[in-house]
């Protein structure tokens, strides 16, 4: 384990209580909604916010943080990456870049010449020159994580890089940092509110809420067995809570769901929308899973329309427009939903 | 425009700006050339620039760490220090020119302790007018600044600290070319302010020809005896500070914060 940390801060409203651990080569995706304290987890890290309580340690013996010291952030071997870059807007990309290096009492040649080697490595040659405000957002960032790893720091703090650009921008720098990042060998935490980012750059993720970590894993295993209602509207699935004896879940809001496994106890079954059917009269042929419900909203995703629908079970339902069209359902309308066993995941809670 | 609004306001302007018309109709423009060549409007004009520019080195070596503390420390009771640091913004010069003799005169708290240490005593020297103006112009330097560094994003420094600076090497690097346009405008209304200052000067530093009279005080002694003396010389310093304000309107300074 290379980076170790038990953060404990008390703020105002927010209580937070993280323990999180990252191995050399490995990138962690902090993943969470906004005011959760993924930031302030991560300040603490960079040593910008000395914490309550807990433990910073890297490399099993390097204390960054205990109840008996801080260690400033300017003595940690760190690079961080800010939502909005943060380049100095007074000197050039080169100097930027070469910045770290310099408080590290590199001669100005060597650390200009190490400085141009990053810039094109994260393909800003011949940029080097221009002031920060000279760049695009994309181009900034690069610059941005340049600085960051130019003096090879033993952790790499990213505090949302994507969030600032725009789609298409998103989509390139996003496969370019996952190509660095890949190649990084030190710990990586990657703070973010989407979940592509975390899915596309992370090897694990852990999701913090209201200040507490609700759920750990690798993307895979988050994206499809999600334990808070807010991962599951993340990954795109309908999340419910039951009690399940044999192939049945009572569901604690009432009703039940029929599953293909034999489980019992506290469960959760997740449910994907594009597996859910809609139907004006009880379907034929009596599958387990059916049940009259009300649409509350309709709204046009992408190639679908998602319908949200109440009643015995909270659900949503993605189905293509041709159908939403034949249905001719206005909000409020009582609809059969049915859904396979088969499709529907069921886990220990 | 309401005319209660607009009355009121033209009135204010002509207030502001006749008495400098009248300055200009009344001067003796033919005389000029001849009024600055005699002996010592030159030297008080040489006195005058070289104690204002001294007094605004004084203020920037001492204001801008104030300044400092003040935006960015976490001190306790910074807001009595701040009330403190800007009381001579208040005070009538004439009063802070009493109150640095009784501090550093030959009979002062620290002056006589000066004194009997080394046999120099500050009131009626140049050092005293260079201090006089620092007092009474410094904070003007200093909340210019601190106006400068809270408006400055923080985070910047931030970044910086990740990147291995430590504080001292953060402000030299990253924070004072951030907030220098601020510092600049502080420094051209300080070195303005320390210009034109008169009370304090000619309480703490008297007036002596050469050592002590700068061009204020030249203008209000030579305005008894020779009015027409008097407007050559207040002409030179409305030059002055209209230079000033061009400078302080120059686009560098502009993206400044002067507040």
């Amino acid at each position: 384990m290379s980076l170790a940390a038990h953060v404990v801060v008390r703020r105002g409203s927010l209580e937070l209580d993280v323990q999180l651990a990252v191995a050399d080569g490995e990138v962690l995706a902090v993943l969470g909604p906004n005011g959760a304290g993924k930031s302030t987890v991560l300040r603490v890290l960079a040593g910008l916010l000395p914490p309550d309580g807990g433990r910073v340690v890297v490399d099993g013996d390097q204390v960054w943080d205990s109840p008996e010291e801080h260690r400033p952030a300017h003595e940690r071997s760190l690079g961080m990456v800010f939502q909005d870059h943060l380049l100095f807007p007074h000197l050039s990309v080169t100097d930027n870049v070469a910045f770290g290096l310099r408080t590290r009492g590199v001669r100005r040649t060597d650390a200009r010449a190490t400085a141009g080697d990053w810039l094109a490595r994260v393909g800003l040659t011949g940029l080097g020159d221009r002031r920060p405000g000279q760049l695009s957002g994309g181009q900034a960032q690069r610059a941005a994580l340049a600085r960051a790893l130019v003096g090879e720091p033993r952790v790499l703090l990213l505090d949302e890089p994507l969030s600032a650009l725009d789609a298409r921008t998103r989509l390139t720098v996003r496969a370019e940092l996952h190509r660095h990042l890949t190649d990084y060998t030190g710990s990586a935490v990657l703070v973010t509110h989407d979940p592509v980012d975390a899915m596309a750059l992370a090897t694990r993720v852990v999701v913090v809420e209201d200040g507490r970590v609700v759920q750990a894993g690798t993307p895979a295993e988050v994206a499809r067995r999600p334990r808070t209602d807010y991962v599951a509207r993340l990954v795109g699935l309908v999340l419910l809570a039951g009690t399940a004896a044999g192939t049945t879940v009572e569901l604690d809001g009432g009703g039940a769901v029929a599953v293909a496994e034999d489980v019992a106890g506290p469960v959760f079954v997740a449910v994907r929308p594009e597996s859910v059917a809609l139907y004006l009269s009880r379907p034929a042929g009596s599958p387990r899973n059916v049940w009259p419900l009300r649409l509350v909203a309709a709204t046009p995703h992408g190639s679908v329309v998602r319908c949200d629908l109440a009643g015995e079970v909270a659900l949503t339902a993605d189905i293509t427009a041709t159908s939403f069209a034949e249905l001719g359902l206005a909000p409020g309308a009582g609809v059969w939903a049915s859904v396979k066993a088969s499709e529907v995941a069921v886990y220990p809670r | 425009m309401p005319a209660p609004l607009l009355v009121p306001a033209l009135l204010g302007v002509a207030f502001l700006v006749l008495p400098l018309l009248g300055l200009l109709v009344r001067a003796p423009w033919s005389e000029i050339g001849p009024q600055l060549a005699r002996p010592g409007v030159g030297e008080a004009l040489r006195l005058s620039l070289v104690s204002a520019t001294l007094a605004t080195a004084v203020s920037l070596v001492l204001g801008v760490p104030l300044a400092w503390v003040l935006a960015r420390s976490q001190l306790r009771g910074r807001s009595v220090l701040r009330a403190l640091v800007t009381v001579p913004l208040v005070l009538p010069p004439v009063v802070g020119g009493v109150a640095l003799f009784l501090v550093l005169g030959r009979q002062g708290i620290v002056g006589r302790w000066l004194f009997e240490a080394t046999g120099f005593s500050l009131p009626f020297t140049t050092g005293a007018v260079v201090i006089a103006e620092a007092f009474v112009a410094m904070p003007f330097l200093v909340i210019s600044v601190e106006g400068a560094l809270r408006a400055a994003d923080a985070r910047f420094e931030d970044a910086a600290a990740t990147l291995g600076a430590d504080r001292w090497t953060t402000f030299r690097r990253v924070t004072l070319p951030l907030v220098a346009p601020g510092v600049a405008a502080g420094a051209v209304l300080c070195w303005a302010r320390a210009l034109g200052e008169f009370g304090a000067t000619i309480t703490f530093a008297g007036n002596f020809p050469g050592t002590t009279q700068t061009m204020p005080l030249a203008v209000y002694l030579t305005l008894q005896r020779e009015p027409e003396a008097a407007i050559v010389l207040s002409l030179v310093l409305l030059g002055v500070s209209l230079a000033t304000l061009l400078l302080l309107r120059d686009r560098w300074l502009g993206r400044g914060a002067v507040t």
